[in-house]
């Protein structure tokens, strides 16, 4: 009964338990070992698409985070890729391109967004949080489109990449992988850590049940916005990575789309198990490219595969790989 | 688990397929081409790739007398996807030439990865100003125009034709007012009103109430693709075809006559060609392309065309020996290839100096709509930002 | 000048509105009787105007064109609802999420293979093609008040629909306790493709309604889906009476927001500052709207449910 209370059922017993971890650590290891297949001669373009996915796992991490375990949908994800972006891109612009000033800017920002934002749409539950999480992002979209000073609709290049101290290391394509590697296995290590912590159970338990939480005397409104503006400020350094790796901003990168493709690579990996989140950006962005090459009309090969997997698959694609059919 | 390994490895397999098939330049020439194939502008992506391969086809799958091999990329107008394509095309397959995109805002992003890389990135469409200006660049050709000039098309027929007072309405984003700004170039009238839409707005009645009130001599627009259809066929049916003149740029062309249809007949737009160009290769041009296309083509097609073949004749300059970079710019920057426009030359920006039209949509004898040429506005025009650009010439 | 601008406005804002009613009408109630999340009710919306596109160059007809268009608009809802949604009504919605959004992508890239990527042309009926004279000065086409005549009616019908027969009572039960409705012995299962098929011939209604004035061209239902999105949830989801207050009342301030915010502003600022900033904040209007309905009433203005 009092597992209910707080579940913890829904992770295993240890943090250690070996069936649960092999799977993260084999593909954190595939990841961290990939730029030796392009030492041993695989084509340099792959570690490219690796960063590409790795960018948007982190951003997929995050919405995870408060998706999976916090029963948060939201539909605006994507406006704080876009806020990391831009503080790269405006701040660049105006010649500072020290990264240990970027960084703190955008996380600051990001975390006054979330907050605001946080804060008006967690009183909604369900569609309506879904929907009002969306009007912020398009709110702040619109926004950037009206910054003609930065280049407006068209976007904004980015002529030097942040600087580490004076140097330009994050030119060299194998240290930014590591660099993108090392946050997105960050932020994923950040979030098992949380999610097993006494505020990730809170948080969990104010997904399943707000009323008992409220009972036994936790606000969820207050955890659920803590882990909002947590989420949102890893998203942001995704935004970061993306203005880097873009070397360009622009207010596509917070369109309503870009959230639904946000969400669907969390569903399409499998909810609630942060690894899921980066499976399904691995997934979506080699399906994209794999059939991309393969025919100009690869959507009317895609959409059926996801049809088919939200109608078979019930924990996504990690259900798959897991053999477990059903969690619910 | 299986699975996910698969995924990985056909992923290897994709890209490492893309490394083993690089040649020796002298064998193949590589060609990138990066255009918009999804989503709700796919039809000027397909004009452009059609009109590049139809005139490979037509000399026999060869660029230069060179065995040509063109990767089509779809950008999805999306800025960052477009990046990582060309960074595939440039590291990956090793292109020789990048040529592409439809949209500015795509060819902004574009630009810093191909130009860095010293790869040749020729624009059939997009023209921005900051390229032709202060960023302008030895590695970067524009076979279309200078997007302003098309604007300042009517802005010049405006003030030729002394129209008074003038409303001018672009959606609310940096191309549209870099139209107002081209337009403005040229006119020295009363300007109404500037109204800004949003972008991708379907319904333009609250606008045009707004105009009907106000009554001016013409009006004055830059809607391109979908905007546009539903805006000449509100302009319409609002009654005020008959009272104000429509000015407009990119927003009534060969790619959207066929939605526009009869209420679009008799509408005016600025152009660097026309279907009914009269020069022989312009003709068998367009006879060829409708045949194989079975639409007509627009000046999306005829620049892909040029852009061709430019290539060709550059490659056949230099002997199909592309490791001189700078003996292949040379022989870009001649221009010494039959445009379809007549007379075609480079600007040392790398932007072409041409002649402007104004053009009229049309029905044609065969119940297809095509812009036909009024008459000439602009003579050998060079775009107003190449004084900024400090290539030498 | 300002006052006959005005009522023209209106009338456009009530256009609009109608217009988003007939596409959210669908949706809420899909939403509401089902708890279904139906992302591809757009792509609906875009197969109407197909449709009738198509069915009105076959015919040289528009009103035969949507004859026709309808009761296939219907048949296509029906066909998707047997394939696809059926197997998702007891499914959280993440998953449908998942599957609709994949039915989008699915039937875009479908409709440009079959008709192609450049936007399709559907004339105005001749008939209804003139102007009329409000008052002095000012025309409005005839075709649109024809929309919003045909929205109202239509507006009518569902209302006489809901509150006054058995299916409507049922609809409305659904809507506030579906467990207890399935309880009581209904065939849940024909309820729902009823109401399924019903709404999707509602989104291709307002399909067909707008291709004599907008361009019919891929992916036109993506935007128009978070409008009427926008709508449901302001509207309170569930609630047909909510819809259509909540459908008025976006076409409204997005309408009359586009072309006098600019004005207002000018009243508390100089006008180049009035301006810019109208220009930027009017697309924002309808997003800062549903923001502040929700903040104050989060479960929007009509609630259906508890």
């Amino acid at each position: 009964m009092n597992e209910a209370v707080i579940p913890s059922a829904a992770l295993p017993k240890g943090p250690f338990g070996l069936r649960r971890n092999l799977l993260p650590a084999v593909l954190f290891l595939a990841f961290a070992l990939a730029p030796l297949a392009v030492a041993f001669g695989a084509d340099p373009f792959f570690q490219s698409i690796l960063i590409r996915i790795m960018i948007f796992a982190i951003a997929a991490i995050s919405l995870d985070l408060i998706l999976g375990f916090g029963g948060m949908v939201s539909l605006g994800h994507a406006a704080f890729i876009g806020i990391g972006a831009y503080a790269v891109g405006i701040l660049a612009s105006h010649g500072i391109e020290e990264a240990h000033v970027q960084l703190p800017i955008t996380l600051a920002v990001a975390s006054l967004f979330a907050l605001v934002t946080g804060a008006i749409s967690l009183r909604t539950k369900g569609v309506y949080f879904i929907m009002i999480t969306l009007a912020f992002a398009q709110m702040i979209m619109f926004f950037a489109t009206s910054l003609s000073a930065y280049g407006g609709d068209d976007g904004l290049t980015i002529w030097t990449r942040s600087q580490v101290f004076g140097s330009d290391i994050l030119g060299n394509r194998t240290i930014f992988y590591y660099v993108t590697f090392a946050v997105m296995l960050g932020c994923y290590l950040l979030c098992r850590a949380m999610v097993v912590s006494r505020f990730g159970r809170v948080l969990r338990g104010s997904k399943e049940n707000p009323v008992r939480m409220e009972a036994i005397g936790f606000s969820p409104y207050r955890f659920q916005l803590a882990a909002y503006v947590i989420a949102g400020m890893m998203c942001s350094l995704a935004g970061f990575l993306l203005a880097n790796q873009a070397e360009f901003v622009s207010p596509a990168y917070m369109s309503w789309q870009r959230s639904g493709e946000l969400l669907i690579m969390v569903i399409l990996g499998g909810l609630g198990s942060l690894h899921g989140a980066v499976i399904g950006a691995a997934a979506l962005l080699l399906l994209e490219e794999g059939l991309a090459g393969f025919t100009e009309h690869w959507k009317i090969i895609l959409g059926p595969l996801l049809v088919l997997v939200a109608l078979f698959l019930r924990q996504g694609i990690l259900g798959l790989l897991t053999g477990k059919k059903n969690n619910d | 688990m299986r699975g996910l390994k698969k995924v990985l490895l056909s992923a290897v397999a994709f890209a490492a397929l893309g490394g083993v098939a690089q040649a020796a330049p002298a064998e193949k020439v590589k060609i990138g081409l990066v255009t918009t194939l999804t989503g709700p502008s796919a039809v000027l992506g397909q004009q452009i790739r059609d009109g590049f391969l139809l005139s490979v086809q037509q000399n026999g799958g060869k660029i230069g007398g060179i065995e040509a091999e063109v990767i089509v990329v779809d950008d999805e107008q999306k800025p960052d996807v477009a990046v990582n394509r060309v960074r595939g095309l440039i590291e990956r397959d090793k292109v020789d030439f990048v040529v592409g995109p439809v949209f500015s805002n795509i060819a902004v992003a574009m630009f810093k990865p191909v130009v860095q890389s010293e790869t040749f990135f020729i624009s059939p469409n997009s023209g921005t100003s900051n390229f032709a200006g202060r960023d302008c660049s030895p590695y970067y050709f524009v076979t279309s125009y200078q997007n302003d000039q098309m604007h300042g098309v009517l802005g010049k027929h405006a003030q030729n034709e002394g129209l008074k007072r003038v409303v001018l309405m672009v959606p609310n984003y940096q191309a549209g007012k870099d139209s107002v700004a081209g337009f403005k170039r040229h006119y020295e009238g009363e300007i109404v009103d500037e109204i800004y839409t949003s972008l991708g707005q379907l319904d333009f009645s609250a606008e045009l109430a707004r105009i009907a009130a106000l009554q001016p001599d013409a009006l004055f627009t830059f809607m391109p693709g979908g905007m546009g259809v539903n805006l000449t066929k509100q302009f319409r049916q609002a009654g005020l075809a008959d009272k104000v003149k429509f000015l407009s740029a990119f927003t009534v062309d060969e790619t959207t006559l066929p939605a526009q249809r009869d209420d679009a007949v008799g509408f005016f737009g600025g152009a660097n060609w026309a279907p009914d160009f009269d020069n022989e290769q312009s003709k068998a041009f367009v006879a060829a392309y409708e045949a194989a296309f079975d639409n007509v083509p627009g000046t999306y097609a005829m620049q892909a065309f040029d852009a061709a073949q430019l290539l060709d004749s550059a490659v056949r300059g230099v002997g199909g020996d592309l490791s001189d970079k700078d003996a292949v710019r040379a022989a870009l920057m001649k221009a010494d290839f039959p445009s379809l426009r007549g007379e075609f030359t480079f600007n040392h920006n790398g932007y072409p100096i041409q002649d402007f039209y104004l053009v009229k949509a049309a029905k044609r004898e065969d119940g297809k709509y095509q812009t036909e040429i009024v008459e000439k506005i602009f003579d050998d025009y060079a775009d107003d930002y190449a004084g900024q650009c400090r290539l030498g010439s | 000048m300002s006052t006959t601008l005005l009522v023209v406005q209106t009338l456009n804002g009530l256009q609009f509105g109608i217009l988003l009613f007939l596409i959210a009408a669908g949706l809420t109630l899909v939403f509401g009787v089902m708890d279904f999340v139906n992302l591809a009710h757009g792509v609906q919306y875009m197969i109407g105007a197909y449709l009738a596109a198509t069915f009105t160059a076959l015919t040289g007809n528009f009103l035969w064109g949507l004859l026709l268009a309808l009761p296939t608009a219907l048949v296509v809802g029906i066909i998707l609802e047997v394939l696809v949604f059926r197997h998702l009504y007891e499914r959280d919605h993440l998953s449908q999420v998942l599957a609709t959004f994949g039915v989008i992508l699915f039937l875009n890239e479908a409709v440009k293979l079959i008709w192609g990527a450049a936007p399709l042309g559907v004339p105005v009926p001749e008939m209804l093609s003139g102007n009329v004279v409000l008052m002095d000065g000012v025309l409005y086409p005839v075709y649109r008040l024809v929309i919003i005549g045909a929205g109202l009616a239509v507006a009518l019908l569902l209302y006489f629909g809901v509150n006054h027969t058995r299916v409507g009572m049922l609809v409305r039960a659904g809507a506030s306790n579906p467990r207890m409705v399935s309880a009581l012995g209904v065939n849940i299962g024909r309820l729902f493709m009823i109401v399924f098929g019903f709404g999707a011939m509602l989104a291709g209604f307002a399909g067909i309604m707008v291709a004599p004035i907008l361009s019919v061209e891929p992916g036109m239902g993506d935007n128009l889906l978070i409008l009427a999105m926008v709508v449901i949830v302001i509207g309170g989801i569930g609630s047909i009476r909510g819809a259509f207050i909540a459908a008025l009342l976006i076409g409204l301030v997005d309408t009359l927001g586009r072309s006098f915010f600019g004005d207002l502003l000018r009243l508390f600022m100089p006008a180049a500052t009035a301006s810019q900033t109208g220009r930027a904040i009017a697309p924002m209007l309808i997003y800062i709207l549903m923001a502040a309905v929700l903040f104050f009433r989060p479960a929007g203005l009509f609630p259906a449910r508890r």
